[in-house]
C-alpha cells in the first residue's frame, strides 16, 4: 500500500513539467552542463562573487526534471529520444530512459545538487571558483550523457569526457606537482581504457550491425556466438576495468583524492567510478550470461573487493580509508554483476544506491572535517561531536549505513548480498566467504571515518573549531537520512526506482519485493557475525603509522610501481632516442634527412634506371651560354671554399647574374628581370651586413669536412641523375596549354607568366605578398625592438 | 661611395628609375614586366639615392615610412580580388573596362591587383634594407 | 646545353649541402641561397628549355601561333625568387642578431635553446 502512495505523489509530480516531451527538452538537459560551463567564463566576476549561489540550481532544476519521468518508467515504459546526428555514420543522439538509466540520472542530479550546494561554502571565495562550477558542470553534462545514450557511439564520447573533465578536476589545485601528477595518471589510465571502450564499440557495431543498445539486445544470441566475442567482452572489461577501478587498474583512484573533496565526492565514489559499473550493468542482458562473462567478472570483481578492502585497514588518512573502500565496493559491484543471477542483480541495483548514499556522505564530512580542523589523521581526530553535533550525526548515520546495521538501507543491501552468493551453487561458500571478509573490512572502515573523528574526548586543539555554513552540514545529514528512511520503508523505493532497475538488467518481468526483516535465518547470521566481528576488529586493531610503513614493503609488488616502471622504460627509450636524433646539432638533422633520402633515391635508382638522353633533341651550345656556365661553376666553388666572406659574397653574387643570363637565353625575360633585381638587392643587403657578421672560422676538422664532401657530391650527383631521368620522361603540358591557351581570351593578357601571376593564380600571389611582408615586420621588429635584459652588456 | 659623379647622378636617375618602374608595372600584363619586378626597380631606384645621398635625404623624399606601403598595396589587391562580389560575380573574376585608355591601354582590375603587388615589394624591400641602413 | 644545365643543379645542390652543413651561420645562409638557386634551375629545366620563344602572345595575335617557353614553370620560379629574398633577409637579420646575444658563430654552441636565457 505504502509503495502505491508514494506512486501517486511521484506521478502528481508529472503535471510540473510539459505534458509531451520532445527530444529537444531531452537534449537540452544533457547539453545544459555544457551550456552553463561556456558561459561561465563570460562572467567569471559574478560566479565568483554574488552570483555563485545560482549554479547549484541547474542541478536541482535537473533532479526535478528527471524526477518527472518517474511514474511512467516506473509503469515499466522506458522513454526514447531519437534526434538524427550524423546519419551517414550511424551517430545518432538517441537517448533512452530506462529504470537503470533513471537511477543513475537521479543519483547524478540529486548528489549533484548537494554537492554543488556544498561547493559554493567548501570553495568560497576561491580564485579559480568559476573554473571549478565550469568543469563540475561539464563533468555532471557528460555523465547524464553518458547513462541516457542508447547509441554507442554517443555513449563512448560522453564516457571520454568524463575522463578529461575528471582531469580537470582532480589537477583542480594545479600548482601543486602531486596533484598534476595523479591527474596525469587518472587520465592516462582511464584515458586507455577509452581506447578500449572505442574498439569495443566499433567491434560491437560490426559483429551487430547497429550502434544502438536496444537493437542490440535482439541481437544478443548472435553477438554470444560470434567468433569475436570474447574481444568484444575483453575490450569492454579493461574499459570498465580502468574506469571503475577494477584490480590491477585501482591505482589511479586513491590518486584522485587530492581533487578538493566534492570532487572526491561527487566523481570518485557516487557517480564517475560506477560510470563502469553502468556499462558492465548496461551489457549484461546483452552479452552477460556466458561463462567467460561471469566467471571473468567474478574473480576480477573479488580479488579486487577483498585486496582493497583490506588495504583500507592501513590507512590513516580519512580519504585513503574512503578511497580503498570505494574500490572495494566497486569491486563487490563488479563481483555481483559477475554473478548474474537475479538475485545478484538485484543486490548489485540497490548497493549501487546504498554504497553512493554512505559514501557521498562520508566524503561530505571528511571534507567538513578536513576545511574545518585542517586534518585528515584519523589518529589524530577525536572527540568532533562536541563541536559539530550534526555533522556527527551524519557520519554516525553513514557508518551505520555502512556498517550494514539494521534498520539502515545498508542492512537491505548487504542481506540481497550474502543471498545471492548462498544461492551461487558449488561455490557459495567461497564467495560468501570473500563477501563476509570485505564487509568486516569496510565496516571497520567506515567506522574509523565515521565514528572515530566524533568520538572519545575533544584534544585542545581542535576546541575552536565551529560547525560550517548550514550549505555543509544539510547536504550529508539529507544522504544519510535518507539511508536511514529507505532502511525503514524500503517500499518507498521498490516499485518506483529498483523494480525498473531491476527490470532493465535482467530484461524479464520478475516482480521483486524488498525487506528489511526476514525472519530469523543464515543471512541474518551471517549480518549479525559481520557486525560483530567488524566491531571487534575496530577495538582491537588501532590504526598508526608503523602498520602503514609495514605495507609499504609490498609497494614494489604493486600494480601501481610496476606501471610506473613501465612508463619509466618508455621516457628512458624516448630519451636514448631523442638524444640520438633530436641532440640540438643542427647538422646532424641535416645529415639525417639527407642520409635517408640519398639510401632511398639510391634504392630507386638502382632498381632501375631509365635514362635515355636523344641528342638530337637538346638544344645546341653556344660560345656565349659555355662562358656562362663555365663562369658560373667557378663562381660556386670559389663561394664554397674562399676564406674571405666578401669573396663568397661577390661569387654569390655572380652566380646569381648567371643564373640570369641562362633565364635571357631560354626564354624567360620576366624571370631575368626579377633575378636580377632581387641578386643586387641580396648583394646590396650582404655588403649592409657583411661587417657586422662574424667572420669566417674553420671550426671543423679536416675529417669531418670530407665526411660532409663526399655526403654533398653524392646528393649532388643523384640529384642529378634524377633530373636526367625525369627529363627522358615526357612532359605533360595540360596546364601549360591552358594557361597559354586561355590567357587573352579570358584573362585579356598577353604576358602568360604575369597572368598566371595575377589573374588564374591570383590568390596565390595575394599569399605570397602577405608572406613578404610578415618577413618585413620580423625583420623590422628584431632589429627595431630591444630584448631588453639580454642587450644590456 | 658619396662621390659628386655619384651623388649628381643618382639625383637624376631617381625619377627616371621609377618612371621606368611604372612603365614595367603597367606594360606587365602584354610584355615582360608586372608588379614583382616594377617594384624591385623602383625600390633600387630609392636605395641607390640612399647611398649617394644618405639615407635621411632619401626619406624626406618619400615623407612617410615604407612601411605604410605594405598595408595599402595588401588592401588594393585584396580589394580589386574582391570587387567581382559587388556585382555579383565570383571571387578574383577578372573585370574590364569596356574602352581602351590611352597610354596605358586596356585596364581592368588585374592592374590593380598588379599595382597592389608592386606596392607591397617597395614596402617590404625598403623597410628591409631602410631598418637595416638605420641600425647598423 | 641540358647536360652542362644538369651538372650545373648538381653542382649548386651539393655546394649549398656542404655549406649547410658547417658549422658557421653565415656558410648556412649562403647554403641556403646556393640551395634555393638549385632548386630554381631544376624547376626551370624540368619545364624543358627553349631558346628565344618567351610565353608572350604576339601583339597581333590572340593565341600562341608557334612554341612558347612553358609559362607554369617560370610563375613558380618567380615567386620562388621573390620569396627567397624575403627568407634570405630574415635568415641574415636572425643570425645577426643571434650572434650578437649569444657571442658565438658556432652552431655547435646553439644546441640548447633553453639555457640562453639563463
Amino acid at each position: 500500500m505504502k509503495g502505491k502512495n508514494t506512486f501517486t505523489f511521484f506521478r502528481n509530480l508529472g503535471f510540473l513539467t510539459l505534458k509531451k516531451k520532445s527530444p529537444i527538452s531531452m537534449i537540452l538537459a544533457i547539453l545544459s552542463g555544457f551550456i552553463v560551463a561556456s558561459m561561465i567564463p563570460l562572467m567569471s566576476k559574478f560566479i565568483k562573487g554574488k552570483g555563485s549561489i545560482l549554479i547549484p540550481f541547474l542541478p536541482l532544476a535537473l533532479f526535478i526534471y528527471f524526477l518527472t519521468f518517474l511514474p511512467q518508467v516506473s509503469q515499466g515504459n522506458p522513454i526514447d529520444f531519437f534526434y538524427s546526428w550524423v546519419p551517414s555514420f550511424g551517430v545518432d543522439l538517441s537517448f533512452r530512459l530506462d529504470g537503470l538509466s533513471l537511477l543513475f540520472t537521479l543519483l547524478i542530479t540529486g548528489i549533484g545538487t548537494l554537492v554543488f550546494f556544498y561547493t559554493y561554502s567548501y570553495l568560497k571565495g576561491h580564485v579559480y571558483l568559476d573554473r571549478f562550477y565550469g568543469y563540475l558542470s561539464m563533468f555532471m553534462a557528460s555523465m547524464l550523457g553518458l547513462v541516457l545514450s542508447d547509441n554507442i557511439m554517443t555513449l563512448f564520447i560522453f564516457w571520454e569526457l568524463t575522463s578529461i573533465s575528471s582531469f580537470f578536476l582532480i589537477g583542480f589545485n594545479n600548482e601543486d606537482p602531486k596533484s598534476r601528477k595523479s591527474a596525469m595518471l587518472a587520465l592516462s589510465i582511464t584515458g586507455l581504457g577509452g581506447l578500449f571502450l572505442l574498439a569495443a564499440v566499433i567491434l560491437l557495431g560490426y559483429v551487430g550491425g547497429t550502434y544502438s543498445i536496444q537493437e542490440l539486445l535482439s541481437q544478443s544470441e548472435l553477438l554470444k556466438a560470434s567468433a569475436n566475442y570474447n574481444w568484444i567482452i575483453f575490450l569492454l572489461f579493461i574499459a570498465a576495468f580502468t574506469k571503475s577501478a577494477q584490480f590491477p587498474f585501482h591505482f589511479w583512484l586513491p590518486g584522485a583524492m587530492k581533487a578538493p573533496t566534492p570532487v572526491s565526492t561527487y566523481l570518485h565514489s557516487a557517480t564517475m567510478v560506477k560510470a563502469g559499473i553502468y556499462l558492465l550493468a548496461r551489457f549484461t542482458p546483452v552479452l552477460g550470461g556466458t561463462a567467460e562473462w561471469n566467471t571473468t567478472l567474478i574473480i576480477v570483481g573479488a580479488i579486487t573487493m577483498v585486496y582493497a578492502a583490506i588495504h583500507s585497514l592501513f590507512r590513516l588518512d580519512m580519504k585513503g580509508i574512503l578511497a580503498y573502500s570505494t574500490i572495494s565496493a566497486l569491486g563487490i559491484l563488479v563481483f555481483l554483476i559477475g554473478l548474474g543471477t537475479e538475485e545478484a542483480l538485484l543486490a548489485a541495483g540497490v548497493f549501487i544506491l546504498v554504497h553512493a548514499l554512505y559514501k557521498a556522505t562520508l566524503f561530505l564530512i571528511t571534507g567538513i572535517v578536513d576545511h574545518e580542523t585542517g586534518s585528515r589523521d584519523v589518529t589524530v581526530l577525536s572527540g568532533l561531536r562536541k563541536v559539530m553535533m550534526p555533522v556527527a550525526v551524519a557520519a554516525f548515520l553513514a557508518a551505520l549505513s555502512n556498517a550494514g546495521a539494521p534498520p539502515f538501507f545498508g542492512f537491505v543491501g548487504k542481506d540481497l548480498i550474502y543471498e545471492a552468493t548462498l544461492h551461487f551453487g558449488d561455490w557459495a561458500y567461497v564467495l560468501t566467504g570473500a563477501a563476509i571478509v570485505t564487509n568486516i573490512c569496510l565496516l571497520f572502515a567506515g567506522l574509523l571515518a565515521g565514528y572515530k573523528p566524533f568520538a572519545g574526548p575533544l584534544p585542545k586543539q581542535f576546541e575552536k573549531v565551529h560547525l560550517p555554513h548550514p550549505t555543509m552540514w544539510v547536504p550529508p545529514l539529507i544522504l544519510a537520512g535518507l539511508g536511514l528512511v529507505f532502511g525503514i520503508f524500503p517500499s518507498l523505493i521498490e516499485k518506483s526506482l529498483i523494480q525498473p532497475v531491476f527490470t532493465s538488467l535482467v530484461n524479464n518481468d520478475t516482480i521483486i519485493h524488498l525487506k528489511l526483516w526476514h525472519g530469523f535465518n543464515l543471512v541474518l547470521g551471517l549480518s549479525a557475525l559481520t557486525l560483530a566481528t567488524g566491531v571487534l576488529l575496530y577495538w582491537k586493531l588501532k590504526p598508526s603509522n608503523n602498520l602503514l610503513r609495514k605495507t609499504f614493503k609490498f609497494e614494489i609488488l604493486s600494480p601501481k610501481t610496476l606501471t610506473e616502471q613501465f612508463g619509466n622504460l618508455f621516457s628512458n627509450f624516448a630519451k636514448l632516442w631523442t638524444g640520438f636524433f633530436q641532440n640540438g646539432y643542427l647538422r646532424n638533422y641535416v645529415i639525417t634527412i639527407l642520409g635517408f633520402l640519398t639510401l632511398l633515391l639510391a634504392f630507386r635508382l638502382y632498381q632501375g634506371v631509365n635514362i635515355y638522353i636523344d641528342t638530337a633533341t637538346l638544344t645546341d651550345v653556344t660560345i656565349y651560354e659555355a662562358i656562362v656556365v663555365i663562369i658560373m661553376a667557378a663562381s660556386i666553388i670559389f663561394t664554397v671554399f674562399s676564406k674571405s666572406r666578401l669573396v663568397a659574397v661577390a661569387s654569390l653574387g655572380v652566380i646569381g647574374y648567371a643564373i640570369c643570363l641562362i633565364f635571357l637565353f631560354y626564354s624567360a625575360p620576366d624571370l631575368a628581370m626579377t633575378q636580377f633585381s632581387i641578386d643586387t638587392l641580396t648583394v646590396i643587403l650582404f655588403v649592409l651586413v657583411i661587417y657586422n657578421l662574424p667572420k669566417y672560422k674553420s671550426f671543423s676538422k679536416k675529417r669531418v669536412r670530407i665526411r660532409d664532401g663526399i655526403l654533398s657530391i653524392f646528393f649532388g650527383t643523384l640529384i642529378a641523375l634524377l633530373t636526367l631521368e625525369v627529363l627522358s620522361e615526357p612532359l605533360n603540358r595540360e596546364t601549360s596549354k591552358y594557361y597559354a591557351e586561355n590567357a587573352y581570351i579570358l584573362a585579356k593578357g598577353k604576358n602568360v607568366v604575369n597572368v598566371i601571376l595575377v589573374d588564374f593564380r591570383g590568390f596565390d600571389t595575394i599569399v605570397e605578398i602577405t608572406v613578404l611582408v610578415i618577413a618585413a615586420i620580423g625583420v623590422f621588429s628584431l632589429l627595431k625592438l630591444r630584448l631588453k635584459s639580454i642587450e644590456k652588456e | 661611395m658619396k662621390t659628386i659623379i655619384f651623388k649628381t647622378a643618382s639625383t637624376y636617375l631617381l625619377p627616371l628609375l621609377i618612371l621606368f618602374s611604372v612603365f614595367i608595372l603597367l606594360r606587365g600584363h602584354y610584355l615582360p614586366g608586372g608588379g614583382f619586378v616594377g617594384g624591385l626597380i623602383a625600390s633600387i631606384a630609392f636605395i641607390i639615392h640612399s647611398f649617394a645621398n644618405g639615407l635621411e635625404k632619401t626619406k624626406t623624399i618619400i615623407k612617410f615610412h615604407p612601411g605604410f606601403l605594405m598595408p595599402i598595396g595588401l588592401a588594393i589587391a585584396l580589394l580589386s580580388g574582391a570587387a567581382p562580389l559587388l556585382i555579383g560575380q565570383s571571387l578574383m573574376t577578372g573585370l574590364w573596362f569596356d574602352e581602351p585608355i590611352a597610354v596605358i591601354g586596356m585596364v581592368g582590375s588585374a592592374l590593380f591587383f598588379d599595382t597592389g603587388v608592386y606596392l607591397v615589394v617597395i614596402g617590404v624591400t625598403l623597410t628591409i634594407i631602410f631598418t637595416i641602413t638605420e641600425t647598423i | 646545353m641540358e647536360l652542362l644545365l644538369v651538372i650545373l643543379i648538381g653542382l649548386l645542390y651539393a655546394a649549398g649541402i656542404y655549406m649547410m652543413l658547417r658549422r658557421s651561420m653565415v656558410k648556412l645562409i649562403l647554403g641556403l641561397i646556393l640551395l634555393g638557386n638549385g632548386a630554381n634551375m631544376l624547376i626551370f629545366l624540368l619545364g624543358r628549355i627553349v631558346k628565344g620563344k618567351p610565353p608572350i602572345i604576339d601583339s597581333a595575335e590572340k593565341m600562341f601561333t608557334e612554341i612558347y617557353a612553358d609559362p607554369v614553370p617560370q610563375a613558380l620560379i618567380l615567386t620562388a625568387i621573390v620569396i627567397s629574398f624575403g627568407l634570405q633577409s630574415f635568415a641574415i637579420i636572425l643570425v645577426k642578431r643571434a650572434y650578437k646575444i649569444t657571442d658565438t658563430d658556432d652552431l655547435d654552441e646553439l644546441n640548447t635553446t633553453d639555457e640562453i636565457y639563463e
